[in-house]
């Protein structure tokens, strides 16, 4: 049996087990083969029980999740996935990212990858969101992303803390003279009658022996911890200005560094004039930095702000750009292959293309939705430490993906992947950006010019925003033969907008691959849970031109509010309630019909909200998570104010609801905060919003409050990073439809109308 | 040329437009002040200068040397937490964390100016960007701190 299928029947047959109560462990030895890479890094008397899990002999617990924390909390959820079956508290738990290795590869961030409906339990559905999750495993692909690092974690770390304790367990028995069976264990200690025995005591003697092989993770009635709101472990760090984040790092002998790459991408180098930079006082050196699809400098220095001002002072002519160099121009171009090319379908029940062809005309309801290219904006600019020194390359910095820092480190400099060492700090958010190679391959290609001495290379504001993979821009163009008072017969959606998998393949694979159907273009609209007699879903996909990657919530980001903005409209052309129709579309749905319930209670729908102003509902299914909004606007004199914003999530099984909570909340406003008035247009191939004078966001003046209930009906778990996001822009385009009487469908609406 | 901060005089040698920003974090080695915008946009910067709220990306160090500075590494007086400090906490305001720094300064000046801010004082003293939109939780952090400070002044 090959390799793919000895794992795949593995991990099939885990996800079986996995589905009944009292889980049995089977996990850890599946994870087992992969070794664990914190053997290298024990200190004396501390023992490792597997790749999560450290145990010191003063009994302090170290937890490694492999996973980035940018802010989501999964860090703190993962660690108390441990400490529920360990038997420990929180506040005993130390949580660290960890080392870069496959042992911490993400199952759950490709599970999602096919055609099949998500939720769909039958054997050839769970057989494809099996294969696209060893898929993950299989690369060894050490990333965050997907909004699943609770989804990943939850068997594992559970088992990870299950295993450590009943080995900690069997060597109280041992050393105690007295059966496993009459041991408890409480607050990191072994029990037995009054003997309190520290697991640091245990732990060298535990972590050597044999896990039984009769474990069973605990019943969901008797969690302690989980399903109760956690303290999160990182915040006395992150309230003292501790120097935790990437750009941060400050290593002896550091240089410090920043880029300046060409304004238009992939465009080359023309001539240039680096004599001005080299005099600025603390400039050290300015390089040449060429990628196989990037070229620009480098600039040495002995602080930022000399690097910085060094960048600036190089003259320079770049190539002209290869793409068309407006927006307008590339919008034109989806347009035109929306209208020319046939797509690939991703949705075919009965025959929606002939159902239209033979509707009466008064029936049919049609409308074009678009969305513009989008930054991700982190609060901190995007920045990587590198050394290069004696042939092997170490790189610090907040990231995604470890595998693609050492991919790109590695080339970089022409090693191998196994020479590089990973150092992933904490985020100073990521939303999607940080997976990407260009800020670990930059300050990699910079490190060779250093002498072995590590450089620290932090981007300008203006580079960031400028250097960005975009949220692609997109036209949805949707159909629906509907009847007054019916719920439509028919739906028809076509999508334009590049393949973000081909732009970011190219970019981690140095050539980019042909391209091929990509479902992220119509997630959101495919996958959502409504039925209909006849229902066609296809995307086309255009010529690339700005680089475009993984932005908050991915291809829901815009088709949520595409799907979602065209059934309000179906609604209000069939002189029909949009939370009524909504529950009739999702009869087969019941936990998207129970959050539309619940929101629909939350917000006193149905109530006269007074003159000037309007309730607006959305929903979306994204991430595993089932998500409705709606949203409460007043258009005043000085223009439309969001006043409210209730959002009911159905997360299947929650870990932690506080977090939850915070993650909707931050979603919305990272929503709203695109909605209102974010775009990232060109001129002559160049970004023209630099910084957050013209890429501005919410602030605390423009921020509603809202109210978050979290629901448990779901039958599996979902994820919590992302799925705030995609409700909160339709919910807010038919808010403003209901209080104003205008349809907005293109983003951002600040565009057509004003906001407070 | 000579840095006070956090009541340490520190000697560096900068040019005089570098921005105080990067003097702190470059040159005296504090890094709780960060780079977020460098346009005074963001307030992720935002320190005190001689007790004023400054974002620090937009001011040259020449024009502070002799100023008192204080950092989010200063503003606690006995090295434990601050009454704001532990309200971010009890509030679970950070996500990220990247920008609490210049939040929790413009917040320890906004209650030392107003020690019961109602909530329109909040949206206009509190400018500062937070791309994981944290508003609520920093809302309701300056709300159990300025209760905690009115307690703790009753107490004195």
């Amino acid at each position: 049996m090959g390799r793919v299928a000895k794992i795949a029947r593995r991990t099939f047959l885990l996800g079986a087990a996995a589905v009944g109560t009292g889980v049995a462990v089977g996990y850890y030895y599946y994870q087992r083969d992969r070794g664990n890479p914190i053997q290298d890094m024990l200190a004396d008397g501390e023992a490792t029980f597997n790749p999560y899990l450290k145990i010191g002999a003063d009994n302090t617990i170290t937890v490694y999740t492999g996973r980035a924390e940018m802010g989501q909390g999964s860090s703190t959820a993962l660690a108390a996935l441990v400490a529920e079956e360990l038997d420990v508290e929180m506040e005993q738990i130390t949580v660290e990212h960890g080392p870069f290795s496959s042992a911490y590869a993400n199952h759950a961030i490709l599970a999602e990858g096919g055609k099949a409906r998500p939720w769909d339990d039958s054997f050839g559905a769970r057989m494809e969101h099996n294969v696209f999750g060893v898929l993950g495993e299989i690369l060894g692909v050490q990333g965050t992303g997907g909004s699943t690092a609770v989804v990943d974690g939850y068997t594992k770390m559970r088992a990870a803390g299950c295993t450590a304790r009943e080995l900690l367990k069997a060597a109280a028995a041992e050393r105690l003279g007295v059966s496993v069976s009459s041991l408890t264990t409480d607050g990191a200690h072994v029990v037995s009658g009054d003997q309190r025995v520290p697991y640091g005591d245990l732990a060298i003697t535990a972590a050597a022996m044999t896990p039984p092989k009769d474990m069973k993770l605990r019943e969901k009635n008797d969690w302690r911890i989980l399903g109760k709101s956690q303290k999160r472990l990182d915040l006395e760090k992150k309230v003292t200005g501790a120097p935790i984040f990437g750009t941060d790092v400050d290593l002896p002998d550091m240089v410090y560094g920043t880029v300046r790459m060409s304004p238009r991408f992939g465009a080359n180098v023309v001539s240039y004039d680096d004599s001005e930079a080299l005099k600025v006082p603390g400039v050290e050196k300015v390089v040449r930095i060429d990628t196989h699809d990037s070229h620009g400098f480098g600039v040495i220095a002995s602080n930022t702000w000399a690097a910085f001002k060094g960048a600036e002072a190089i003259e320079v002519e770049w190539e002209a750009a290869s793409y068309p160099g407006t927006v307008e121009e590339i919008m034109a171009d989806y347009e035109r292959v929306l209208n020319e090319q046939d797509g690939a379908s991703f949705r075919d029940e009965g025959d929606a293309k002939a159902a239209l062809a033979a509707a009466p005309s008064e029936q049919i309801i049609e409308a074009d939705y678009r969305a513009q290219f989008l930054a991700h904006a982190c609060m901190e600019p995007m920045n990587a430490t590198a050394q290069f020194k004696d042939g092997e390359l170490t790189v610090w910095t907040g990231n995604q993906s470890p595998t693609i820092v050492a991919m790109a480190g590695a080339a970089a400099v022409g090693i191998d992947r196994d020479d590089v060492t990973v150092h992933t700090t904490y985020l100073g958010g990521g939303f999607g950006r940080r997976g990407e190679p260009d800020f670990p391959r930059y300050a990699a290609h910079m490190a060779k010019h250093t002498g072995g001495r590590p450089v620290k290379v932090t981007w300008t504001r203006e580079e960031d925003q400028s250097h960005d993979v975009y949220r692609p821009a997109a036209i949805g163009r949707f159909k629906a033969v509907a009847k007054a008072g019916e719920v439509p017969s028919t739906f028809y959606a076509k999508v334009s907008s590049p393949s973000i998998q081909q732009s970011i393949m190219g970019r981690v694979l140095f050539s980019p691959p042909s391209p091929s159907p990509d479902k992220v273009a119509v997630d959101g609209i495919f996958n959502q849970p409504v039925d209909f007699e006849n229902a066609y879903v296809e995307a086309v996909h255009p010529d690339q031109s700005l680089p475009i990657g993984f932005w908050r919530a991915v291809g829901n980001s815009y088709c949520g509010f595409f799907h979602e903005g065209f059934m309000d409209e179906v609604a209000v052309a069939t002189g029909q309630d949009p939370v009524e129709m909504r529950l009739k579309l999702m009869a087969n749905y019941r936990p998207a019909q129970q959050v539309v319930e619940k929101v629909a209670e939350m917000s006193g729908w149905g109530r006269d909200p007074g003159p000037n102003k309007g309730l607006g509902v959305a929903f979306t299914y994204s991430f595993g998570s089932w998500c409705g909004q709606v949203i409460e606007v007043t258009n005043g004199d000085d223009g439309i104010s969001i006043d409210k914003v209730w959002c009911a999530v159905d997360v299947g099984t929650a870990i932690d609801p506080g977090n939850i909570k915070r993650q909707m909340t931050s979603g919305i406003v990272y929503g709203l905060s695109s909605a209102t008035g974010q775009k990232i247009t060109l001129a002559d191939g160049e970004v023209q919003e630099l910084n957050f004078w013209d890429y501005d966001a919410m602030r605390m003046a423009q921020c509603p409050e809202m109210e978050v209930a979290v629901l448990e009906n779901a039958p599996k778990m979902g994820g919590a990073g992302e799925p705030g996001t995609p409700p909160s822009i339709p919910a807010l385009g038919n808010a403003i439809y209901a209080a104003t009487g205008v349809r907005l469908r293109s983003l951002p609406f600040g565009d057509e109308v004003d906001f407070v | 040329m000579k840095l006070t901060v956090n009541g340490e005089a520190h000697e560096i040698d900068a040019p005089e437009d570098m921005p105080l920003l990067w003097a702190l974090r470059d040159l005296v080695g504090l890094k709780g002040t960060k780079f977020g915008c460098g346009v005074q946009a963001c307030g992720a910067c935002s320190v005190m200068i001689d007790g004023e709220l400054a974002r620090s990306c937009g001011v040259a160090v020449a024009d502070v040397e002799g100023a008192e500075i204080t950092t989010i590494e200063g503003i606690s007086e006995d090295g434990g937490l601050t009454v704001v400090q532990e309200a971010w906490i009890e509030a679970q305001a950070p996500q990220c964390g990247y920008c609490q720094s210049g939040q929790i300064m413009a917040a320890t000046k906004l209650l030392e100016e107003n020690p019961a801010p109602t909530d329109a004082d909040i949206d206009e003293a509190m400018t500062n960007m937070c791309r994981c939109g944290s508003y609520p939780e920093i809302r309701a952090a300056i709300k159990i701190a300025a209760k905690n400070m009115t307690i703790q002044r009753a107490e004195n």
